[in-house]
């Protein structure tokens, strides 16, 4: 591209490994925390590499002996995957056939920017009602509540996602198709979403980030076992009184696994879509 | 086929969305400015009309003013701080070296922490009494003495600014990278041939390519950080002393820990409201940006 000077190219070298110790330290020492001895992480000075690799912590938090801090931890998990889940799901259902109606009638496309417009609203907006309204139906605490509460967020946002794929795919050849005598939803099932699987998958996989990241109405909505989320559990250990720092680095770096692996794995999708839309905050 | 009945077709294929939004945000949204005019509580009474009151008390009080001030604060020196770190390393990451490649998906890694997590994470770190912020500055001798970052208002909110930074400047980073990597070669070519040096090759060459993805960028961040909640109730609750209760941390506390559903619904409007006019303005400057160029 350019000339470098011996001079740049250090510069370049010395910025990377800076950028790199930035980036990669505080996620190390998260991990380093939840494998070191609680005498370890007291120690004046520091020990920032343990004596001995300390990994019971892994077990107790998933051990599901009843009444054990790692049943409630392993509990929470599952209330997660519950919740991100069945939101995800209801949310492709509805933004489906929207997102496709919306690509393919620009006389109704307006009506996109009014659903992209609710991704703006604070939650604050809406909690106070949906509080209401979830102790009304008897849905507080509940993992089928929290979902449902969910798609104020994944609603719009599936939607938002699947229209830019469906966009991407050609009229002409549902158009094709038509004059062949298929009928619309022979058209959907057998060549339109066909062609839009990859796209519904990235929008699943982000929305369930979306869904398993939340927390605002998880704190607001859920309050024992039954439908506690990963990362209400997660507050709860930080904000509470135990005393083992290691054992909550430990919940961070469970919860934090799935969407970091799904992170590297599905680097280029991600950032296609992250950088085509700009999303999550 | 007729064109009535193909956007009568769109309206009924986008029904299930429309109804799930009218139960989930339209009548949350409509109940929310009911509320607004009554003295509600949480639970129990419904309340009583009791007009512009809400509004005139939240407008009115020093919470309201104070949490207004920590939001702006939060929200302009963090994003200003993730927008320029953002651009130098996606520039940086823009250049030929080893280990690039690496280096590009390491920047996945703080976007994919969960928020709860960074921020627990980050608690742990700015720990008073074994956090690794004291136990390194202490060894390298910056400090003599274990401090509280986040015990101490002087020093929590900007505890609370890096924390944010380092999780969301990756994304800024990543935008621009694209953007960056969309920039024609033959042009960056062309003006190191015509002798631009680096600032003007930036200024003219680059940032034309880099303003509309980073005024996006800007704008979302933006709004996300004014309603920023998760990070500060993990590592500070809003306090000490309130240093760090933002506008949503408010709302929390009057609608849900003192059960003032009334007033707590009118100050979330006023926030709403705020955050409208942030994205409404925003909207007209990426327009007017994008009909510049």
């Amino acid at each position: 591209m350019e000339r470098q000077s011996p001079l740049f190219t250090a510069f370049v070298y010395a910025s990377a490994l800076l950028l790199a110790a930035v980036i990669l330290a505080p996620v190390l020492w998260l991990f380093i925390m939840s494998i070191s001895s609680a005498a370890d992480l007291s120690a004046k000075p520091l020990n920032w590499w343990p004596d001995e690799i300390d990994l019971s912590r892994y077990g107790l938090l998933l051990s599901t002996l009843e009444n054990s801090a790692g049943a409630a931890f392993v509990a929470s998990i599952f209330n997660s995957l519950k919740v991100a889940g069945m939101a995800t799901l209801a949310a492709i259902a509805v933004a489906i056939p929207s997102a496709w109606a919306v690509s393919r009638t620009p006389s109704v496309s307006w009506s996109l920017y009014a659903v992209i417009a609710t991704y703006m609203l604070p939650p604050v907006a809406l909690a106070v009602p949906l509080y209401m309204g979830l102790a009304y139906l008897g849905l507080l605490n509940s993992v089928f509540g929290l979902a449902l509460v969910y798609l104020t967020i994944l609603a719009p946002f599936t939607t938002w996602l699947l229209k830019s794929g469906f966009d991407s795919i050609p009229k002409e050849i549902e158009s094709a198709a038509m004059i062949d005598g298929a009928r619309l939803d022979q058209i959907l099932r057998l060549i339109t979403l066909p062609l839009a699987a990859p796209v519904m998958a990235t929008s699943a996989l982000f929305a369930f980030l979306l869904a398993w990241d939340e927390f605002f109405y998880a704190l607001l909505f859920t309050s024992d076992l039954r439908a506690k989320t990963l990362t209400v559990a997660i507050a709860d250990l930080a904000g509470g009184r135990v005393s083992d720092y290691g054992l909550i680095a430990t919940a961070g770096v469970l919860a934090a696994l799935p969407p970091v692996l799904i992170g590297l794995v599905m680097q280029k999708a991600l950032i296609s879509g992250l950088t085509s839309g700009g999303v999550k905050g | 086929m007729s064109g009535t009945w193909i956007t009568t077709r769109a309206w009924l294929l986008m029904l299930p969305l429309l109804v799930v939004m009218i139960a989930v945000i339209g009548w949350p949204l409509v109940d929310t400015v009911r509320l607004s005019f009554t003295d509600a509580k949480l639970v129990g009474t419904e309340g009583s009309f009791v007009g512009l009151d809400n509004y005139a008390k939240v407008l009115g009080g020093s919470n309201f003013q104070r949490a207004l001030v920590t939001t702006t604060w939060f929200a302009v020196v963090s994003v200003t701080a993730e927008m320029v770190i953002g651009v130098l390393a996606a520039l940086l990451l823009n250049q030929q070296f080893r280990g690039r490649t690496a280096l590009r998906a390491l920047m996945i890694l703080p976007w994919a922490l969960p928020t709860v997590v960074n921020a627990t994470l980050w608690r742990l770190i700015y720990n008073p009494e074994y956090g690794a912020l004291n136990a390194a500055l202490t060894q390298i001798g910056l400090i003599d003495s274990y401090r509280s970052w986040l015990g101490e208002p002087s020093s929590a909110l900007t505890a609370l600014i890096i924390a944010d930074c380092w999780k969301n400047f990756p994304l800024v980073a990543l935008i621009a990278l694209a953007a960056l990597q969309a920039v024609p070669r033959d042009i960056t070519a062309a003006s190191l041939v015509d002798g631009a040096g680096p600032f003007n090759r930036f200024r003219y060459v680059i940032m034309p390519y880099l303003a509309g993805p980073l005024l996006v960028a800007l704008v979302l961040r933006t709004i996300e950080a004014f309603k920023v909640f998760d990070i500060i109730w993990v590592m500070t609750r809003g306090g000490p002393a309130n240093s760090t209760r933002t506008l949503s941390i408010l709302v929390y506390q009057e609608a849900f820990s003192f059960q003032r559903a009334g007033s707590g619904a009118s100050l979330a409007l006023i926030v709403t409201l705020l955050v409208t006019i942030l994205a409404v303005a925003y909207a007209a400057l990426v327009r007017k940006a994008a009909g510049a160029t």
